[in-house]
Formats: C-alpha cells, sequence, structure tokens
C-alpha cells in the first residue's frame, strides 16, 4: 500500500487516485519549479533568436547609411498589404516583452526557491569543480544586460540618452547616422562592447542549460550541446561588439 | 610500507543541537598513518577526546565501503572531499600532506537540519520516494528469473542510476540547495525499466512536486555530478524534465475522471 505523502500542493503519491483540485494545465505546471525551468528556457530560445536577428540586421550598416535605414522601413513594413503598418512590428515587440516579464518572473521566483532552500550558507570557503564564472553569474549577466536594453532603448529607439536627442531633434529613421553619433561617445563604446560580452557570457551557460531544462538529451547530440553554446555567444558577441569598435575606428561613419 | 602524515590540524564543525549556534573547533592530529582512511583518522580523533573527557565528534558512518549513502561531511568546501567518485569513507590520509589544514563543515541545506556536529537528517529524501520512488508488484511466489526480457544496454544505463546510494552529497554541493540529480536518478531507474512504465508517469509528477517542498531548482551547474560518489550523469536531470513534461501533457488524471 503507497503511503500518502503530503506536499504543499496536497497529498502525493505516485499510485494514489487522489484527486486534487484541478487547476489550468499551464498554472499547474508553472508553479513547479521544473515547470519555471520550461518557462526561462522558451522564453530563452525566443530571445536567443531576436538577439541573433538583431545583429544580423545590424550588418547591414557595413553596407552604408541607406541599406541600414531602408531596413529599418522595412521591419514597419512587414506583411504590410495583410497587415496595417507596424502592426507585425509591435506584434513582435510585445511578444519580446512578455517573453522578458515570464523569463525575469521565472528567475526571481527560482532564486527565492534557491535562496529559501539553503538559508545558512557554507562557514567555510567552497571548492566548485565544475561551475563557472558563467554558470556562477547568470543573475549578474542578466542584469547588468537589462540595464543595458533599457539604456539601449532610450539611446536608439527613444533618442533621450542619443547625443542628438538632447539637442531635441532625434529623426528616428536616420538609424544609421544616430549608431555613429552614439558610438563617436568612448564611454557608451565601451559600455556596450562590456554589456555585450556579458550578454555573451550569459548566452554561453543559457543555451547549454537550455538542453537540460527542457529535457533535450541524447547520446546523438550531446557533445554537440557545449560547442553550440559557445557558438551561438561568439557569433552574437562578435558581431553585436564590431559596431561600436567600427564607428570608433572610422571604417563606419 | 607506509608513510606517516605529521601535525594535521582540523578545523571541524561543532554545533551542540539544531537549535544551537555552531561553531569551527580546532584540533591537532600529531601523527597519522596514510593507509588511514579519513573516517578512521576522526575515530582516532574521537578516542583521544573521550580520554581527555571532551565529547566525541559526531559524524554518520556505516558500512565503510562506499555503498550505504550514509558516511557525508563536506571537506575543504567539496562534498566527500577531494577524491572524485567515492564517498568520505573511501577517501584515505595519503590524499593529503603533511602541515595540511583540513576543515570539515556538514551539509548544509534547510531540507537537512543537522542533528548535531557533522550528522545530518536527511529525511527529505524518504519524503520523495514515498511520494513515487517504487513500482508496484504482484504479492505471491517470485517470478522466474528473466522473465521480462531487457536489453543489456538498457539495464546498463537503470543501474547507472540505481547505483545512487541517497548520501546527498549532490544536495550538498549545489550552489542551490536542489536535489535534481537525486530525484533524476531514482526516476530514471525506474523509468528505463518494464517494471516501471505503469506508473511512469503519475511518478515523475508526484516526485518532482514533493521535491519542490523542500529544496531548491537546477541551474545545471554540474555541481552535483562532480559531487556524486557514483559519479551520476545529469542526464538524469534532462530525462526526468522530458519525462515531466509529457506527465503534464498526458494528464492521465483527466483520464481517470471520465
Amino acid at each position: 500500500m503507497a503511503q500518502v505523502v503530503t506536499s504543499h500542493r496536497g497529498p502525493v503519491t505516485g499510485t494514489a487516485t487522489h484527486q486534487r483540485k484541478k487547476r489550468p494545465f499551464l498554472l499547474d505546471l508553472y508553479s513547479t519549479a521544473v515547470g519555471k525551468k520550461y518557462v526561462m528556457g522558451l522564453t530563452g530560445i525566443a530571445m536567443m533568436g531576436f538577439v541573433l536577428f538583431h545583429m544580423i540586421g545590424n550588418l547591414k550598416m557595413y553596407l552604408g547609411a541607406t541599406h541600414l535605414d531602408e531596413y529599418a522601413e522595412f521591419l514597419k513594413q512587414l506583411l504590410v498589404p495583410i497587415a496595417p503598418e507596424g502592426v507585425v512590428l509591435w506584434l513582435l515587440r510585445g511578444g519580446l516583452i512578455t517573453f522578458l516579464f515570464l523569463h525575469l518572473h521565472a528567475a526571481w521566483s527560482l532564486t527565492r526557491l534557491n535562496r529559501h532552500a539553503r538559508p545558512v550558507k557554507y562557514q567555510s570557503k567552497r571548492d566548485y569543480q565544475i561551475a563557472n564564472f558563467a554558470s556562477r553569474t547568470m543573475r549578474w549577466s542578466g542584469m547588468i544586460v537589462l540595464a543595458f536594453i533599457i539604456w539601449h532603448l532610450s539611446d536608439l529607439t527613444f533618442g533621450v540618452a542619443n547625443t542628438v536627442g538632447t539637442d531635441g531633434v532625434f529623426v528616428k529613421a536616420e538609424v544609421y547616422n544616430n549608431v555613429v553619433r552614439s558610438f563617436q561617445r568612448v564611454p557608451v563604446s565601451i559600455f556596450y562592447v562590456v554589456a555585450n560580452i556579458l550578454l555573451g557570457i550569459h548566452l554561453f551557460h543559457g543555451t547549454w542549460s537550455i538542453f537540460q531544462s527542457l529535457g533535450w538529451n541524447n547520446p546523438r547530440f550531446n557533445n554537440w550541446r557545449r560547442g553550440f553554446a559557445t557558438g551561438f555567444a561568439a557569433i552574437v558577441v562578435l558581431g553585436n561588439v564590431s559596431f561600436p569598435i567600427a564607428v570608433m575606428a572610422g571604417i563606419v561613419g | 610500507m607506509s608513510n606517516h602524515l605529521k601535525n594535521i590540524t582540523l578545523r571541524i564543525w561543532r554545533q551542540a543541537g539544531p537549535a544551537a549556534k555552531g561553531n569551527f573547533e580546532t584540533h591537532v592530529v600529531d601523527e597519522i598513518t596514510d593507509e588511514a582512511s579519513f573516517l578512521e583518522m576522526l575515530d582516532i580523533l574521537n578516542d583521544k577526546l573521550v580520554t581527555e573527557g571532551k565529547e566525541a565528534v559526531v559524524f554518520d558512518h556505516d558500512c565503510r565501503e562506499g555503498i550505504c549513502g550514509t558516511c557525508s561531511l563536506m571537506i575543504d568546501g567539496q562534498a566527500h572531499g577531494p577524491q572524485r567518485g567515492t564517498a568520505t569513507c573511501q577517501l584515505h590520509m595519503r590524499q593529503f600532506k603533511s602541515n595540511d589544514t583540513i576543515t570539515i563543515e556538514p551539509w548544509r541545506a534547510s531540507a537537512f537540519p543537522i542533528i548535531k556536529d557533522l550528522m545530518v537528517d536527511r529525511s527529505a529524501f524518504d519524503r520523495i520516494i514515498e511520494s513515487g520512488g517504487y513500482i508496484t508488484a504482484d504479492t505471491g511466489g517470485a517470478p522466474d528469473a528473466n522473465l521480462i526480457p531487457i536489453p543489456k544496454v538498457i539495464a546498463d544505463a537503470a543501474m547507472d542510476s540505481a547505483e545512487c546510494i541517497g548520501c546527498g552529497a549532490c544536495v550538498a554541493a549545489c550552489p542551490n540547495g536542489a536535489a535534481n540529480l537525486f530525484t533524476g536518478a531514482k526516476i530514471a531507474h525506474l523509468s528505463r525499466l518494464p517494471q516501471g512504465q505503469a506508473e511512469r508517469y503519475s511518478r515523475v509528477e508526484s516526485m518532482v512536486e514533493t521535491m519542490d517542498d523542500h529544496f531548491g531548482s537546477c541551474t545545471s551547474h554540474g555541481e552535483c555530478e562532480a559531487a556524486c560518489p557514483k559519479e551520476i550523469s545529469i542526464d538524469v536531470i534532462a530525462l526526468m524534465n522530458k519525462d515531466f513534461r509529457k506527465a503534464k501533457f498526458a494528464n492521465r488524471k483527466d483520464l481517470a475522471r471520465k
């Protein structure tokens, strides 16, 4: 006879037919730590897609001002005969904001759970064997990247932190000129480079971690998971970091 | 011929009871043979303490051959000490040098309250096992061996997880105090075998949900795998996550209700 164990969700056993209060499937999944890791992983994949295409799109600046500005206009015109101008772009933005919020909420509640799981820390120095800088600093790299996103939006989307923006004449459509003016400020360029390296560190551990969290484990590709994470993070970082450096070096601008 | 280590300084966590405030106490072992196991070294120290009329250091131990999962100890910041793939009882003094300072702490997790000194209560693991870490079998005469054909590779993979001795090193080593390696090993052990299929999805749901009540969450550091005396791979965590997702999607509880 199975013993009935009571958890804070109610009685649980592998065999008992006890019926628990029914909850909507997604809420039920999200109420567990494993479910929250699924949310972390899936929203992570969506945001990985964004950072990759954002980087690829920005490579247009090497082709010149018209190409980059046209690309920005194209994003507004996505699916235009079907949807009105800007609608698809805003749907994508809405999705990203939602994913970012879910990613943050899951991270916040999992962190709380983890703190609760070890209220008294080890009193002597830990000697970590496998945990690396990336995995140990996910919360910090994540928070700095979040601060960077806020700065980045106020610099190149809203223009309030752009040099032109402070004069009151920030023309959003002049993407190329805005980027060049922004990166001609040395501290700003340094901040972009540092933040993107941190993004890369976050992506390196996050990308590998996705495979574990989503249960994508197969001896066929297990050996490739680390390599994929390293490659993905490296491509995004190299692309993004090249932009401020190119402006500083006078290649773009 | 054995070598002798001299002047080993031990910083040992002493704590009178669960609610007491603990602190490190320093003891010096003047001389010890390198053939002594780590626990034998503590036994010798305890003999000395008792002779001097002091209280012996309390620590967990039983089989002393790495199969029972009773011994623990965080030694110099590593669960089960610096040697890979062994429990503390299989660690020998030859891993250390003369004049070393060795720091010994108990496992630390809210689910593993300290009973005394270095001994912790690991019954939270029992709660996880009770909630689903078993198979339901008919009573009566024992069935013939090999009645159910199981491919060798499957049996081996199941055995790799079944090796778990429930010592708690994974929780102790995890920066988040998570028990995913333990729970994953127990789930992988049963879900890889035909006998485990009947309760496969109800098992993973109830075990994961019980685990949530006591432990932290996995952030894929991999520290548990490094600390595990049986070197169980974190692949079992991925397997558990996959089965948990399937269990939630399959929604068998609804099936039973109709």
